[in-house]
């Protein structure tokens, strides 16, 4: 896969940190799966995560924590935590990376859109997070509303392409920006864009049209 | 003074190249006393992290039970050619306290184990290469300027998002991602210069 749009720094470093909302990690790990260049960095952020663990100072531990662990460890592993939003018998399904597996068991075009407009259609991901976690399907020849953010916001393409004022966005491709970034996608293509969305803050529209419409997209 | 400084310097090593060869022991024999001698080290530091995150006492507590168990039953998906022990150890942790404070889990591009397509290209001295990466990643740590370290550490220590470092330090978004991305280029040398050597 040749991808040219790769993750910011800063966004590498927290998803390491674990301090991503779950939304906007869903949609880094999705692309660390289609990205060995974005992988191989995080290796190295993982590695500063596993030094401050090294150099903090350490807290005082229940005396008896060892040996109550020792008579644990020859038991049958009964975790404490029922698995998590896990799909039973999950199932790779052929357009979906596999992060996203856990969220959706159907395949992009079997998805029970929501339209909004002729154009563009979205699923709304129940990320439970803070922002929006969102696949969008938009048609081609249409043009999203200029807009910027008030956080950040994370846009992976998962089939077709879009291209902005940063260039194009093929499949893998990730538009990593924030609130200094006015951008307006356009799908230029022969068919529809794919795309998982993540914002940390609602969306700002930086035309009227689109600002009387916000409320009613849930952006 | 240099000679009992190298020396320091390379017990330590030493002492870290333990970590990985007592978790290939715990894969490989179920060695108690090995996973005994990791809990001694890590099992406060993790604590210690976990408190850091927001969680109390008791939660603390019971998640590092929790991640030292892991250690136990995951020990064979460890590859010490790919990472040093500390950080599978912190990933294990980090992965952890998120399911619980989240009840959901962290969005992974793996699962337990090693994708070697995805991970890190491997050599035989890719783990010297991983022990002077972790020195040189503690050395920076204790050189950023205050700013850029405050930022590493409330990410990594607390947990917060940018948007929340932001507004508790009171600076603009683009400033909070400048600092972490220009400590992230200070690493980055570090990582560069050790695969020159």
């Amino acid at each position: 896969m040749n991808i040219k749009h790769h993750l910011d720094e800063a966004t590498l470093m927290s998803y390491a940190a674990g301090s991503l909302s779950q939304g906007m990690a869903l949609v880094v790990a999705c692309h660390l799966t289609m990205c060995k260049t974005c992988s191989q960095r995080l290796h190295k952020h993982n590695a500063i995560g596993g030094a401050l663990l090294e150099q903090i100072a350490p807290a005082d531990i229940q005396q008896n924590a060892l040996d109550d662990i020792l008579a644990r460890l020859d038991q049958p592993a009964t975790p404490t935590f029922t698995k998590l939003n896990q799909v039973p018998d999950k199932k790779a399904i052929a357009d979906i990376p596999y992060p996203l597996s856990d969220y959706i068991t159907q395949q992009l075009s079997d998805l029970p859109w929501k339209k909004l407009g002729n154009s563009v259609a979205y699923y709304d991901i129940a990320c439970g997070s803070t922002g929006l976690s969102r696949l969008m399907r938009i048609n081609p020849g249409c043009a999203l509303l200029p807009h910027t953010h008030s956080g950040n916001e994370l846009t992976l393409v998962l089939k077709g392409s879009f291209c902005d004022e940063l260039g194009r966005f093929n499949i893998g491709d990730i538009a990593d920006l924030d609130d200094e970034v006015e951008h307006q996608p356009l799908v230029d293509g022969n068919s529809p864009c794919f795309c998982l969305v993540a914002t940390d803050a609602p969306l700002k529209f930086s035309t009227i049209i689109g600002k009387i419409i916000q409320p009613m997209t849930g952006f | 003074m240099n000679n009992i400084y190298a020396l320091k310097h390379s017990n330590m090593q030493d002492t870290k190249l333990e970590w990985a060869d007592l978790l290939t022991n715990i894969a490989q024999h179920q060695d108690k006393q090995s996973f005994s001698d990791i809990f001694n080290h890590f099992a406060p530091r993790i604590k210690a992290y976990i408190l850091r995150l927001g969680l109390t006492e008791s939660v603390a507590e019971e998640l590092m039970q929790e991640t030292m168990i892991s250690v136990w039953r995951k020990a064979s998906y460890y590859r010490k050619d790919k990472a040093a022990a500390s950080t599978w150890i912190f990933t294990i942790a980090r992965n952890i306290s998120i399911d619980w404070m989240r009840s959901k889990k962290y969005p992974q591009s793996l699962g337990d184990e090693w994708d070697d397509n995805l991970a890190v290209d491997s050599s035989a001295d890719t783990q010297g290469e991983d022990l002077i990466l972790r020195h040189q990643v503690s050395n920076i740590l204790n050189t950023l300027p205050e700013k850029q370290a405050q930022v590493i550490y409330m990410s990594f220590y607390e947990g917060r998002a940018h948007s929340d470092i932001s507004q508790r330090l009171g600076i603009p978004l683009g400033s909070v991602k400048s600092r972490i991305r220009l400590a992230s280029i200070k690493f980055k040398a570090a990582w560069e210069q050790t695969n020159e050597h």
